[in-house]
């Protein structure tokens, strides 16, 4: 009664099938990813050095390193995270703590999700038009770390209104009968069970922004600068626009030279991004509920 | 709902009258009038949807997080208008203690467990150690939890086993001082054994709090009561003697659900 029988075998032939098919899309959606990855490290990695990293381009940008590039994307994250991260959280904590649950908290939500979808380049043009013009900020790293800011705004807040929604009501309510006020439970209980939650959306935004090009363009990155910004008003070069400068703008560059930009942008949304990952498993192992 | 049921009668803890709560269009209680004696156990009973966790929930305000719950009539608690216009929601909760069907211990140490509404509500002050210390141990010792837990108070409460957590949860009730206890179904997530542990630890209570609580087990109804009250459908059916109802119920509702005719 156990032998296989012709209804059976079609069934073992079809599973077999399927699985080759579906491995197969697998591989192929890998590949390129792979080919990156290889090519960028193949061609790039004989770049990195010290003097790479830690000197400013010189002979017109075809030799020298990368470091006001660097700085300037390091800088440019930093201030949009001091933007965006209290504004995001805040936010959040709202939605999810305070709001009722009605239609106008329903739509809000829904605008906040639609931000996330809006493009890039869009997000540089309302940049330039608010922080650039109307706020007189001029092309600067805070314009272009708003336009950042307001770009990785909806991460923020939907990836911090998740984690405190995953802590569950039944500690929220433990804590109002006791006779905890909405923010002293917010404080001494949901903030502390949400915040690796938060912290790895954080680090998806920092890793986001990080690569963008589009947004920082037109309000506050710079192709070219001798010297290294003095302060926040100052214009700054940036990983991402010097990437596409000396792949694309420059004659007799090297060829090597874009892949060792490509490889240190790239090797910092890695990072980042495992951060993150390491983050959220550390987290989903630690919890006991 | 301004009103107040009138009566300043100090031997009730708890006093409705004309308590009526909607979940938006759906009616949920219906003219409810309680008086609940102080100082004693009192149980409630009824089949599953009668309202009875609804009861202690808008005995407690915690059912008007929910946006869609109206809620008509007068509760009193220890003789005072809990729905009044001055009334700090705060008070209240800390004059009304709920222990829920399923532990929820908060994911810190026992001891800070314990002390948890302790520095929430002396969040202006200092706890010495000391004091903080006798704190813990009055409250565990009270639950009969003491000599457990004496030796891991810094571990998490979360690794408690159901009838340790419950009864943790009952004994961080205790330093806020609280005059009534309502427990929603506090045994329906523990084994017999716990649930007689739980039961004894509400058995010793009695005199000291009010305690209000609800079952579905009707033995333990029986036991653990002084005074009964059997639900149905919202509304109340019969409310006397533990004793009495379950030997001489009033109404045939009640002789049906005990006798076991109903879900
Ligand atoms: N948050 C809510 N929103 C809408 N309806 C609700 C809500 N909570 C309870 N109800 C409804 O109100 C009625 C009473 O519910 P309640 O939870 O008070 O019953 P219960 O007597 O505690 O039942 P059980 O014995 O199953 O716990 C039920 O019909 C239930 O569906
Ligand atoms: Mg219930």
């Amino acid at each position: 009664m156990f032998e296989t029988t012709s209804i059976n075998k079609k069934n073992i032939t079809q599973q077999k099938l399927v699985r080759i098919g579906l491995g197969t899309m697998t591989g192929i959606l890998i590949l390129p990813v792979a080919l990156i990855l290889g090519t960028l490290i193949y061609k790039g990695a004989p770049m990195i050095s010290f003097e790479f990293l830690f000197t400013g381009p010189t002979k017109g940008m075809t030799a020298g390193g990368i470091f006001p590039a660097l700085l300037g994307t390091v800088l440019l994250v930093l201030v949009a995270l001091l933007a965006s991260v209290p504004l995001g959280v805040a936010a959040a904590i709202y939605l999810s703590e305070y709001a009722p649950d009605n239609w106008f908290t329903r739509s809000i939500n829904l605008a906040i999700i639609n931000l996330a979808g809006v493009p890039s380049i869009v997000h540089a043009l309302f940049g330039v038009g608010a922080f650039v013009i109307f706020f007189g900020f001029g092309t600067s790293i805070l314009a272009a770390s708003l336009t950042l800011a307001i770009m990785t705004l909806p991460v923020v807040i939907v990836a911090t209104r998740e984690s405190l929604q995953a802590v569950p009501m039944s500690f929220r309510e433990a804590c109002w009968n006791m006779g905890a006020t909405r923010w002293q439970t917010i404080r001494r209980v949901v903030l502390p069970n949400a915040v690796t939650g938060i912290l790895t959306g954080v680090i998806l935004e920092v890793s986001r922004t990080a690569g963008e090009t589009a947004p920082i363009m037109f309000t506050g990155a710079a192709f070219f600068l001798p010297l290294l910004p003095q302060g926040v008003l100052d214009q700054t070069m940036a990983l991402s626009l010097h990437l596409f400068v000396v792949s694309t703008q420059v004659p007799n560059m090297p060829e090597q030279l874009p892949f060792g930009v490509a490889l240190v942008l790239i090797s910092m949304v890695l990072l980042m991004n495992s951060l993150s990952i390491a983050l959220r498993m550390y987290l989903r192992g630690k919890k006991k509920w | 709902m301004n009103n107040t049921t009138g009566s300043q009668d100090a031997g009730l803890a708890i006093h409705t009258e004309k308590l009526n709560l909607w979940y938006g269009t759906f009616q949920a209680l219906f003219d409810v009038d309680l008086k609940i004696k102080q100082g004693i156990i009192t149980s409630m009973i009824g089949p599953s949807g009668c309202g009875k966790s609804t009861f202690l929930r808008s005995v407690n305000r915690i059912n008007e997080r929910l946006g869609y719950v109206r809620i008509t009539g007068a509760i009193d608690v220890m003789g005072e208008n809990i729905y009044a216009p001055g009334v700090e929601l705060v008070q209240v909760r800390k004059q009304i203690g709920m222990v829920f069907q399923r532990p929820n211990p908060l994911p810190i140490s026992i001891r800070e467990n314990v002390l948890f509404g302790h520095r929430i509500h002396n969040a202006a002050t200092k706890t010495s150690k000391s004091e903080a210390d006798d704190i813990v141990e009055g409250a565990l010792k009270t639950v009969l939890l003491w000599d457990k837990v004496k030796d891991r108070l810094d571990t998490k409460a979360t690794g408690l086993s159901l009838e340790e957590q419950q009864k943790l949860c009952i004994a961080r009730l205790l330093p806020v001082k609280p005059g009534v206890l309502l427990m929603d179904e506090p045994c329906s997530a523990l084994d017999p054994k716990g649930t007689e542990a739980v039961e004894e630890l509400i058995w010793e209570l009695r005199g000291q709090y009010t305690i209000l609580i609800v079952t579905h087990n009707m033995a333990q109804a029986r036991r653990a009561s002084e005074e009964c009250i059997f639900m149905l459908m919202g509304k109340v059916v019969e409310h006397s003697d533990t004793g009495k109802m379950f030997v001489t119920p009033e109404n045939k509702e009640t002789s049906d659900y005990i006798e076991g005719r109903y879900g």
